[in-house]
């Protein structure tokens, strides 16, 4: 069976987020990128399913500009086996990704699709349920442990109430969340090795696909800052502190 | 036209998030109607009628809608969607894995974790773990939105009574089987909407310590507990506690974190807070940054003594 796995290229959420002072945007320039950590999740599990002998391939792609490739190379060196990188310079709207990788899933015929439960930049959690519904497939979200038996995959879902173990036939597409691994670090021959590793560029536009945008960002503007408060030296004074606030609403 | 919004629905009963998501589908300008869903959704729906602002209430009842999975719910507003113009859910895990795929299935872009509603077309919502806030203009002849509850005031619960008006499912062949269902049981207030939140994180050290010592503050203060990832990863609490980016957001009166650094993904689920008070042993924590009220000094020692003077 293959699997494919989808990564976005994200800044590093090490690095401190600066929102341009014209309102355009955020700023990109010099930051450090990296794969969307959840994707990082879904490689992982990708490959410790080959690794038990339960996927033969996987197959890892992204959507975004030419740079996007040094991404591929690192999941290439993680141990993915091959790369696609759908190329736009636009920015695509979670419909319109969900819709490039609808015609990847129907060239390559996975047996499943494991993707991040979202990316840390748009924050959206979209992409993954609407691929699922495009190719009409089953899926399971936010998931902390998964299972492939006889064509079903049984997975444990982080719900709101707690946890939720869900049965749904193959194929599917299954979003990860964060405690379902640790990903691994790529070793430096594994690095060098990657560099052979197939990697394949297409055009976005070459799928036939609609990819026109359907919402405008107006404006993006930073949040009001909380401020520095006042710093208390005794639980005493803080109980205080909690009596005064509980009595005030 | 009108909105429809999908009900939260916790073992049998209205969700605390629906009066919020009804108030902010009020700003759409539109009719409201709630969709309550289920394998016995009477008590929900009987609820549901109470809400200042609902026209009526759709009831769906059959195994297959219990469990509140994607396929059926998503399937289930696709047939409803003649008659709505809008689809609203709070961003919870049921609206999150259900409204994307309604948004596919009638072609429409979401827009997700909406805090503000300017007008019928105009919306605020953050992104980057709440370093910004996006204005967003759609469109799209139908608006799929997913709601940030904690965002907007509930509608109240009034005597005006809605009509319930019940709706035939189809269920699907083959859909995805609920197993298993661990619910963490607590008869804590509910994270998402208490007035008080008491969160702990990684400096508890154990599941013992995180217990012991918050359970008899959140009582005296009448608070929900929740935790930093790092006490989730490590065990301390369960996923559902989990407050930031990729866990719940909340904004309570009075929000206590302590033993947590402030992480910008922690900061994210909590920054909405009235008050944030912080307790923490190194006094270069990012969270005093951003705490009203700060005190330096180990939570074992601190954690007893607030509770005590509580108690006086």
């Amino acid at each position: 069976m293959k699997v494919l796995v989808t990564a976005k290229r994200v800044i590093d959420p090490v690095m401190r987020i600066q929102v341009r002072s014209d309102g355009s945007g955020i700023e990109t320039t010099g930051a450090r990128m990296i794969i969307n950590p959840f994707d990082q999740i879904a490689l992982e599990e990708a490959l410790r399913l080959k690794e038990k002998g339960q996927a033969s391939e996987v197959v890892l792609v992204t959507i975004g500009p030419s740079v996007s490739q040094d991404i591929l190379r690192t999941g290439l060196a993680m141990g993915a086996d091959r790369a696609i990188l759908i190329e736009s310079n636009d920015r695509l709207e979670q419909l319109a990704v969900a819709k490039l990788l609808r015609a990847v899933a129907e060239q390559e015929q996975p047996g499943l699709v494991l993707m991040g439960k979202q990316s840390i930049d748009s924050d959206a959690s979209q992409t993954g349920s609407m691929l699922a519904a495009l190719l009409n497939w089953p899926q399971a979200t936010f998931i902390s442990e998964l299972t492939l038996a006889s064509g079903r995959a049984v997975a444990v879902r982080e719900v709101d109430a707690g946890l939720q173990t869900l049965d749904l036939p193959l194929p599917a597409v299954i979003t990860t969340d964060l405690r379902l691994n640790e990903p691994r670090f790529a070793s430096l021959p594994n690095i060098m090795k990657a560099r052979s590793k197939p990697l394949a560029v297409v055009p976005a536009d070459s799928f036939g696909v609609e990819l026109s945008s359907r919402l405008k960002v107006l404006s993006t503007r930073e949040p009001p800052r909380r401020q520095r408060g006042t710093m208390l030296e005794t639980a005493g004074e803080l109980a205080g502190v909690l009596k005064t606030q509980l009595n005030r609403g | 036209m009108a909105s429809l919004v999908l009900a939260e629905v916790q073992s049998g009963d209205l969700g605390p998030s629906v009066a919020r998501v009804v108030s902010a589908a009020a700003h759409l300008g539109a009719p409201v109607d709630v969709l309550v869903t289920g394998s016995q959704a009477a008590k929900a729906a009987a609820a549901a009628t109470l809400l200042t602002g609902v026209r009526k209430v759709l009831v769906a009842e059959h195994p297959q809608l219990s469990g509140s999975v994607s396929e059926p719910l998503a399937a289930l507003l696709q047939q409803l969607s003649g008659d709505y113009d809008a689809f609203l859910a709070p961003a919870n895990a049921v609206g999150k894995s259900v409204m994307p795929r309604l948004a596919a299935l009638l072609d429409v872009s979401q827009i997700s974790e909406v805090t503000t509603i300017i007008d019928r077309n105009t919306f605020e919502h953050p992104v980057y773990a709440g370093a910004a806030i996006e204005t967003v203009s759609v469109s799209e002849p139908r608006l799929i939105l997913t709601i940030r509850a904690s965002a907007f005031a509930p509608a109240e619960v009034g005597n005006a009574s809605a009509p319930i008006v019940p709706v035939a499912f189809t269920p699907l062949a083959d859909a995805p089987r609920v197993l298993a269902e661990t619910v963490t049981a607590s008869d804590r207030p509910d994270l998402g909407t208490a007035r008080v939140v008491v969160s702990g994180g990684r400096a508890f050290a154990s599941r013992d310590a995180f217990d012991s010592l918050l359970a008899p503050l959140a009582e005296r203060l009448g608070a929900a507990i929740g935790a930093s990832r790092a006490a989730v990863d490590s065990g301390y609490a369960p996923n559902d506690l989990q407050v930031g980016q990729t866990g719940k957001v909340v904004a309570p009166d009075i929000y206590l974190a302590i033993g947590i650094s402030g992480a910008v993904q922690h900061v994210a689920g909590m920054k909405g807070a009235r008050i944030i008070i912080a307790i923490n042993k190194d006094a270069s924590a990012p969270i005093f940054e951003i705490a009203d009220y700060g005190l330096v000094g180990d939570l074992f020692d601190i954690v007893p003594q607030l509770t005590e003077a509580l108690t006086r």
